[in-house]
C-alpha cells in the first residue's frame, strides 16, 4: 500500500534549512553548531518515525511537483531508501558531534562554510535514498556532487585544490554518463519511476540496447562507487578533513554511488530481466576484480587514510557483488554490508581523526605503541577492523557470512573465494596496525593521552553498534528486517 | 489599442531614440529614465500580446490596413509572441543595468548611446514580429548596424577594428539574405512570408535551382548572423571589445533573434515537409546538425584556452548557439524544442553571466580570469550570480541550462538515426563547459582573497543580475509551466 506524507520531503529539507541556519548564524558558532546536532536529531527522528509503516510492507511517497510531463519530483520510502536513509541520518548525529570536536580541536578555518556543506551533503544523501525516480535521484545526485566539493577542498591548499579537481573530473564524467543513461531509458519506457519489478523490459529493445544501457549506468554510478577503474578521485579527496572522508567518502557519497546500482539492477531493470540478459554475473566478475585489488593496493599504503581509503574501495564492491548475485542471500549480504561497512569504517576513520588530533600523526609507521597512549581508541581500532576482515563477533562477520550464501546458491563458488582471498587480504593490511599499536613499544613518552569527549564519544558508539549488529536476534535489529523485506518487494 | 499591440512593440522603441536626442538637449540624465519607462511600457504590451495569443490564437495586423500579399503583414504566433517577450524582458532588465556602466564606460555619450540602443531594441522587435520578408531584411539591418556603432563605442581601439570586422562580415551576410529574398522574390512573386510558403512547391517544380541557391544564401547568410562555427570570427572580438552592456545585449538577444529568423526560414517560409522533401540534393538538417555540434565542441574548447574572461563568454556563445542549430537540425520535435528552450535559458544564463563580468569589470577592471582570486569576498552577490549560471550553463539540475540539454539529448536519441551521436557531444560538451567554468568558481570562492572588505556593485547593476541568476534558477524548477508554451510554439512549425 502506499501512503502519502509529506515525511520524505521534511527529512529532505531539516538539513537544507539547517544549511541557511548554519550560515545566519555564522558569528555564534555554539548557536550554529547547536543547529546542526538539533536538524540531525530531527532528522533522525523523522526518518525513524516511518520505519514502523515500512516494516509493515507499505511505502511512503510525496509528490512535490511534476517536472515534465511523466517526470514528476518525487520521494517514495521503500525499505531500500529507509535503509540508506536511517543509517546516513543516524551516523549524521555523530558525525556532526565529532566534526565538533575535530574541527574546534585542530582550529580549522571556513567552520561556517565546512557545517553548511555537511548539512546541504545529507540533505542531497536522503533525497537520494527517498527518491522515487531516476531524474529526482539524478538532481540529489549532482548535488551531493557539489555540496562535497568545498569539504573535498576545505584545506585550501595546493594539493587540495588538485584533489578538487580530480574530484569533479571523475564525479562529473560519471554524472554525464549518468545523465545519458537515464535519458536513454526515459526513451525506451517512457518512465523513470522505479518499481519492484523493474520498469524496462524486454519488448521496449534489442537485448544488446539494454545490455548498452546497464553497462551506461554501472559506469555512471560506478564512478562515485569508486570501483576500479574509476576508483582514483577517492584515495586523492582523502586531503579532506577526517569526519568529511568517515562520513561522505566511507558511507554518504560513495554508498550514494552504491545505492544507485542496486537501484538500477532492482527496480529499473527488475531481476527478471537482469537474468534475462544475463547482466548479473559478469557484473560479478567485474566487481571481483576490485575486491582483490584494492585490497593489495591498501596492502602498500603508509598513510592511515589512504589504506583505509583503498579498503573502502574493496568493500564497496562487496556490496555490488552481493546485489549482482541475484540471489535472497546475496541481497541481504549486500546491502546489510551497506550497514555494517559504514559502521565499521566510519569508526576506523574516526579512529584516524582522533589519533591525527592528539598526535598529528598520519602514517601507520609511526604510530607504534600507539594503543598504550590511545587504549580506547585503539580498541574501537581493532574491533572494527577485525570486523572488516570478517570475524565474529563484529558486523562484517554477518555480511561476508550471507555474501558467501549468496555466492552458493547462485552456484558460483568461485567468488566465496573471492571473499576468503580479500579477508586474507583485509587481515595482511589492518593486524599489523593492531599489532604494531599494542605490541611495539612507543616512540615518546608514553603515557595515555586520549582525545577530546567529543570526538572519542562517538567513536565508541560507532564500535558497539558495529557488535550490536552482529549479535542482535533480527527481531531488534532493523536493519536486518528492512534489509529481507527487500528481497520479498522485489521478486 | 490592444489590435495594434503588434506594431506598438516596434512604433515606441523607435519613436524613444527620437526623442532621446530632443532630450538629451534638456538633460543628459533624463535619457535612461525615458528608454527604461519606453521598455517598461514594451514589455506590458508584449505581455497583453500573450494573454491575447493565449486566448485568441495567431494574430494578424494589416500595415496600413493594406491587405497581404500587398502590404506589409504583421504575424504574432506563438514562436514571435515567445520572442516579443524574451526580448523586452531581458532588454528591461540590461536597461535597468546600463545607467551605472554606462555613465563610466562611455562618459558624455549617453544621448547617443540610448539612441542607438533604442533602435537596435526597435531592429530586434521588428525581425520578430514581421510576417513580412522584406520587411525583415530592413530590421534586420535596423539592428546590424546600431549594433556595429554601439560595439565601436566601446572604450579601446581595439573596439573600432572589432567593429569593423563584424560590419564587413555582417554586411556580407546582409547581402547573401537580401539575395535570398530576391530569389523567392522572383520565383513567387511574393514577399509575404505565408505567400511565398504556399507558393514555394509550384515555384521549386519550375525553378528548383532558383529556390535552392536561396535557401543556399539564407543558410549562409544566417550563420553568420549567428556567429554559427566555422562563420563566427566577427563575434569573440566584437564581444570582448563592446561596452559590458552591449556584450550582454548582444550576447543574450542579438544571436537568438539570428536563430529566431533561421527558424522561421526553415520551418514557416520554406516548411519541414519541403526541407525533408529536398533532402536527398540539399541534406540542410543533416549540415546543420553536424555544423551544430563542431560548433559546440570547438567553441567549448576555446573557451577553455582563453583568459579574457569576456572572450572566454564570447567563445562560450559560439559553442551554446551550436545547441540551439544542433536542435534545428534533429529535425524532430523534441529536438525543436530543445533548441527553443535553449534559445529561452541561453538568454537568461549569458545575460546574467556578461552583466556579472560587467559589474567586475566596473568596481575592478579586472578582466583575467588569473585576477579572480577570492573575489568572492569583495563581491559575494555578484559572483553567487554569475555561479548560478554558470551552473546552468554546465548543466546541473535543477537550473534552467539542463533542461535545454535533456531535451537535446532526449530529440538526439529520438531521431533514431545516426543522429543519435549527438547525444554524447551534447554531454560531453557539459564536461567541457564545467572545465572553464570552474577555473573561475574555484578561484572565486576558495583560496586567499586580496580583498577584506566588501565591495558590492551598485545596486542597479546588481538587482538586474540577480533578477536573471533567479530567472535561471525559477526556469529550472519551474520548467512545466514554459515546457507546454514551447511544445505549442513547436506544434506550429512542425
Amino acid at each position: 500500500m502506499e501512503i502519502t506524507s509529506i515525511e520524505p520531503l521534511l527529512a529532505v529539507l531539516v538539513s537544507l534549512i539547517c544549511a541557511f541556519l548554519v550560515v545566519l548564524s555564522r558569528k555564534r558558532r555554539d548557536i550554529r553548531e547547536s543547529w546542526t546536532i538539533l536538524a540531525s536529531v530531527v532528522q533522525f527522528l523523522i526518518i525513524v518515525s516511518m520505519v514502523p509503516t515500512v516494516l509493515e510492507g507499505d511505502t511512503i511517497s510525496f509528490e512535490v511537483i511534476s517536472i515534465l510531463p511523466g517526470i514528476p519530483l518525487k520521494f517514495r520510502v521503500d525499505a531500500f531508501g529507509l535503509f540508506f536513509g536511517v543509517l546516513a541520518s543516524f551516523l549524521w548525529i555523530l558525525t556532526s558531534i565529532y566534526s565538533i570536536g575535530y574541527i574546534r580541536s585542530l582550529q580549522e578555518h571556513s567552520q561556517t562554510r565546512y557545517f553548511a556543506s555537511f548539512a546541504v551533503s545529507l540533505s542531497s544523501t536522503i533525497g537520494i535514498a527517498f527518491s522515487a525516480n531516476l531524474i529526482t535521484l539524478f538532481i540529489f545526485y549532482e548535488m551531493l556532487t557539489f555540496s562535497v566539493y568545498p569539504l573535498v577542498i576545505h584545506k585550501e591548499t595546493l594539493r587540495a585544490r588538485r584533489a578538487g579537481v580530480k574530484y569533479l573530473v571523475y564525479i562529473l564524467s560519471g554524472g554525464v554518463v549518468l545523465l545519458l543513461a537515464i535519458i536513454l531509458a526515459y526513451s525506451l519506457a517512457g518512465t523513470l519511476d522505479f518499481s519492484d519489478r523493474g520498469f524496462l523490459a524486454l519488448e521496449q529493445a534489442p537485448k544488446e540496447m539494454l545490455q548498452i544501457l546497464f553497462v551506461l549506468f554501472v559506469v555512471g554510478f560506478g564512478v562515485k562507487s569508486a570501483i576500479m577503474p574509476f576508483h582514483s578521485w577517492l584515495p586523492t579527496a582523502m586531503v579532506a578533513p577526517t569526519p568529511v572522508s568517515a562520513l561522505l567518502h566511507a558511507v554518504a557519497v560513495v554508498k550514494a554511488g552504491i545505492f544507485g546500482i542496486v537501484r538500477v539492477i532492482y527496480f529499473v531493470f527488475g531481476l527478471d530481466l537482469m537474468s534475462e540478459l544475463g547482466l548479473g554475473t559478469p557484473l560479478a566478475y567485474f566487481v571481483s576484480f576490485t575486491i582483490i585489488v584494492a585490497s593489495m593496493f591498501a596492502l602498500t599504503q603508509d598513510n592511515l587514510k589512504m589504506r583505509l581509503a583503498y579498503s573502502t574501495i574493496s568493500q564497496l564492491s562487496y556490496i555490488i557483488l552481493g546485489a549482482a548475485l541475484l540471489t535472497p542471500s546475496g541481497l541481504l549480504g549486500g546491502v546489510l554490508h551497506i550497514a555494517h561497512h559504514a559502521f565499521m569504517k566510519i569508526t576506523l576513520f574516526f579512529c584516524a581523526g582522533a589519533i591525527y588530533v592528539v598526535t598529528h600523526k598520519e602514517k601507520v609507521s609511526e604510530m607504534n605503541g600507539i594503543g598504550k597512549e590511545m587504549p580506547l581508541t585503539m580498541a574501537a581500532f581493532s574491533i572494527c577492523a577485525i570486523g572488516l576482515i570478517g570475524i565474529p563477533p563484529v558486523a562484517g562477520f554477518l555480511s561476508k557470512w550471507y555474501l558467501s550464501l549468496g555466492s552458493m546458491e547462485a552456484d558460483k563458488v568461485f567468488f566465496v573465494f573471492v571473499l576468503l582471498l580479500s579477508s586474507l587480504l583485509n587481515a595482511a593490511y589492518f593486524l599489523p596496525i593492531i599489532f604494531n599499536a599494542f605490541f611495539k613499544e612507543p616512540y615518546g613518552l608514553g603515557g595515555r593521552r586520549e582525545a577530546p569527549s567529543f570526538i572519542l564519544i562517538p567513536l565508541i558508539i560507532t564500535a558497539i553498534v558495529s557488535i550490536i549488529l552482529c549479535i542482535a536476534p533480527e527481531e531488534f535489529n532493523p536493519f536486518f528486517q528492512m534489509a529481507e523485506l527487500i528481497w520479498n518487494s522485489v521478486v | 489599442m490592444i489590435q495594434h499591440s503588434p506594431v506598438l512593440v516596434v512604433i515606441i522603441p523607435l519613436v524613444t531614440a527620437f526623442l532621446i536626442p530632443l532630450m538629451g538637449l534638456l538633460r543628459k540624465k533624463y535619457c535612461i529614465y525615458l528608454s527604461v519607462l519606453s521598455m517598461l511600457s514594451i514589455f506590458v504590451i508584449a505581455a497583453s500580446i500573450v494573454t491575447s495569443l493565449v486566448s485568441s490564437g495567431t494574430i494578424h495586423y494589416y500595415l496600413g490596413g493594406w491587405e497581404p500579399p500587398w502590404g506589409i503583414e504583421y504575424v504574432i504566433d506563438p514562436l514571435s509572441s515567445f520572442m516579443v517577450i524574451l526580448i523586452t524582458f531581458i532588454s528591461l532588465i540590461i536597461v535597468v543595468y546600463s545607467r551605472r556602466s554606462v555613465e563610466k564606460e562611455l562618459p558624455n555619450n549617453e544621448v547617443a548611446f540610448y539612441t542607438l540602443f533604442m533602435l537596435l531594441i526597435t531592429g530586434l522587435l521588428g525581425i520578430v514580429v514581421t510576417g513580412d520578408l522584406f520587411n525583415l531584411y530592413v530590421f534586420l539591418e535596423i539592428a546590424s548596424l546600431t549594433a556595429y556603432a554601439l560595439i565601436a563605442v566601446g572604450e579601446k581601439r581595439d573596439a573600432l577594428v572589432a567593429s569593423f570586422n563584424y560590419l564587413i562580415i555582417g554586411t556580407i551576410a546582409a547581402c547573401f539574405i537580401l539575395l535570398g529574398i530576391g530569389f523567392l522574390y522572383m520565383v513567387t512573386g511574393s514577399l509575404n512570408m505565408a505567400d511565398v510558403s504556399t507558393r514555394l512547391p509550384e515555384a521549386y517544380g519550375q525553378y528548383p535551382k532558383v529556390v535552392l541557391a536561396a535557401l543556399a544564401f539564407f543558410v549562409v547568410g544566417l550563420s553568420i548572423k549567428v556567429a554559427l562555427f566555422p562563420l563566427h570570427l566577427w563575434l569573440p572580438n566584437a564581444y570582448t571589445h563592446a561596452p559590458s552592456t552591449v556584450s550582454a545585449l548582444l550576447a543574450a538577444l542579438m544571436t537568438k533573434v539570428g536563430a529566431y529568423v533561421m527558424i522561421r526560414i526553415i520551418f514557416t517560409v520554406f516548411g519541414f515537409s519541403f526541407i525533408t522533401q529536398i533532402t536527398d540534393i540539399a541534406p540542410l538538417m543533416d549540415i546543420l546538425s553536424i555544423v551544430g555540434a563542431l560548433a559546440i565542441i570547438v567553441g567549448a574548447v576555446f573557451a577553455i584556452s582563453q583568459t579574457d574572461i569576456k572572450r572566454m563568454l564570447a567563445y562560450s556563445s559560439v559553442s551554446q548557439i551550436g545547441y540551439i542549430v544542433l536542435g534545428i537540425g534533429l529535425s524532430n520535435p523534441i529536438g525543436l524544442t530543445g533548441g527553443i528552450l535553449h534559445i529561452l535559458h541561453h538568454a537568461f544564463m549569458k545575460g546574467c553571466l556578461f552583466l556579472a563580468v560587467g559589474a567586475i569589470i566596473y568596481r575592478t577592471g579586472i578582466r583575467d580570469i588569473f585576477d579572480f582570486q577570492g573575489i568572492g569576498r569583495k563581491m559575494p552577490y555578484t559572483m553567487l550570480a554569475f555561479s548560478i549560471a554558470a551552473l546552468s550553463m554546465v548543466g546541473i539540475p535543477p537550473l534552467c541550462g539542463f533542461f535545454s540539454k535533456w531535451f537535446l539529448v532526449l530529440g538526439a536519441i529520438e531521431s533514431k538515426s545516426w543522429k543519435v551521436f549527438f547525444s554524447l557531444v551534447i554531454l560531453s560538451s557539459s564536461l567541457l563547459n564545467a572545465g572553464y567554468f570552474f577555473r573561475i568558481l574555484e578561484r572565486t570562492w576558495f583560496g586567499e582573497s586580496p580583498y577584506s572588505q566588501r565591495d558590492e556593485a551598485p545596486i542597479s547593476m546588481l538587482l538586474p543580475t540577480l533578477t536573471l541568476a533567479a530567472g535561471c534558477i525559477l526556469l529550472g524548477v519551474l520548467i512545466f509551466v514554459s515546457h507546454p508554451f514551447i511544445v505549442s510554439i513547436v506544434d506550429t512549425l512542425f
